[in-house]
């Protein structure tokens, strides 16, 4: 066999090798796109009660909470970024960190310090690279995300936020997080999630009916004090699901592409290892055909 | 005459949603029973048993902890982050 019909034959075995693992990647994405949309679908429910809750008691109620009232000023934001644990998604992870660089600056432009609490192995490696610290970090499970991950998450910035400056708190928070628009487009968001800009969810009462009068129990302020952080998780929640939704499109779009292109790689291979055997066929042929030749000459002579 | 409509819902799934006559629930306060036309409240949830009082007097039960209660205009929101129907 000639040495460049060999070369061929070894790229075209390594292109459909490289195949048959995007090929399975797609297959085990497009199947996990499904059950990832129904658990967003599932936890839609608990964070529409919450937030219709909490804009019930921002609106009707005008007690002066800290996580409700914006603060007179604003010295350190956190910036919670959602990545996935692994690759081989697209833009997917490097989508976020652009849209949290961006947010970085135009935060530091508004002389604000800012910190980072990362969710997702990609998000943790990029700091890492950079040399660049952060407050705390969470990974594994980016694609099956659980409630009490979102749990700990919430828990956290709440601490944060409940801390002082001097301390090392924190007076803003903002999610830098993929949303789910459909099998092909996933968008990164920035959302500010404390202090809350409320709301979706309520209509604003308009000014002539009467504000319904809320009773709470025990009270507004303990009332307030158990409701915002159930709010803030369950929205860190949703963040998480939305983006898990979102990495296995992502994933499942990229693996795609490299299916069709190792498709393209394999069928331009066959082709040019087709030509290349064939004129190896060409050319023995007219070696053998010489050498008759020269034979029945020499024959001849004789 | 009118009915509550009532959504018990956990953190992942909705449990339970539909009309009924009565829900008993417990909040921090104690327990508290609420018929249509209750007026808009919000308490915090206490670990405990939700009865749901069905239109025919059938009563399903439910399991929630920690989370609170919404009732307004006749809605009754159950809002836990672990609730089970028993």
């Amino acid at each position: 066999m000639g040495a460049q019909l060999r070369v061929y034959r070894q790229k075209i075995k390594s292109a459909q090798t490289t195949k048959k693992i995007t090929r399975a990647m797609e297959l085990i994405s497009a199947s996990r796109i499904n059950k990832a949309q129904q658990r967003v679908a599932a936890s839609t429910p608990y964070s529409r009660a919450v937030t219709r809750a909490v804009s019930a008691v921002a609106t009707f109620s005008n007690v002066d909470h800290p996580l409700t009232t914006e603060p007179a000023r604003i010295d350190r934001a956190a910036v919670v970024i959602f990545t996935s644990d692994r690759g081989l998604a697209g833009a997917f992870s490097s989508n976020v960190l652009k849209e949290a660089e961006q947010l970085t600056n135009l935060l530091k432009e508004q002389g604000k310090e800012v910190v980072y609490y990362l969710v997702g192995r990609k998000s943790v490696a990029y700091f890492g690279f950079r040399r660049r610290s952060f407050v705390q970090s969470w990974i594994g499970g980016s694609d099956l995300p659980q409630f009490d991950t979102a749990k700990e998450i919430a828990d956290a910035v709440v601490a944060a936020f409940n801390t002082d400056y001097k301390d090392g708190g924190v007076d803003e928070i903002h999610l830098v997080s993929n949303r789910f628009i459909s099998m092909i487009a996933q968008v990164p968001e920035v959302v500010r999630l404390l202090p809350l800009e409320i709301v979706e969810g309520v209509e604003a009462p308009a000014d002539s009916q009467v504000y319904p009068l809320y009773e709470f129990e025990p009270d507004v302020t303990k009332v307030l004090d158990a409701l915002l952080p159930v709010y803030i998780e369950s929205r860190i929640y949703n963040a998480m699901l939305q983006s898990a939704a979102s990495e296995h499109a992502a994933r499942q779009k990229a693996m795609k592409s490299a299916t069709d292109n190792a498709d393209k790689l394999i069928k331009n291979y066959t082709r040019l290892s087709n030509a290349a055997r064939q004129s190896e066929i060409t050319q023995q042929i007219s070696e053998i055909v010489g050498g008759a030749d020269a034979l029945s000459t020499a024959g001849n002579q004789d | 005459m009118a009915t509550l409509r009532v959504e018990l819902v956990a953190a992942d799934q909705a449990v339970w949603t539909g009309e009924a006559k009565m829900v008993v629930a417990k909040t921090v306060e104690g327990e508290i029973g609420l018929l249509p036309g209750h007026e808009p409240m919000l308490a915090i949830l206490g670990a405990g048993e939700v009865r749901i009082t069905l239109e025919d007097g059938n009563v399903i039960k439910a399991n929630a902890e920690d989370g609170f209660l919404s009732v307004e205009n006749n809605v009754v929101a159950v809002v836990a982050r672990h609730a089970a129907l028993i």
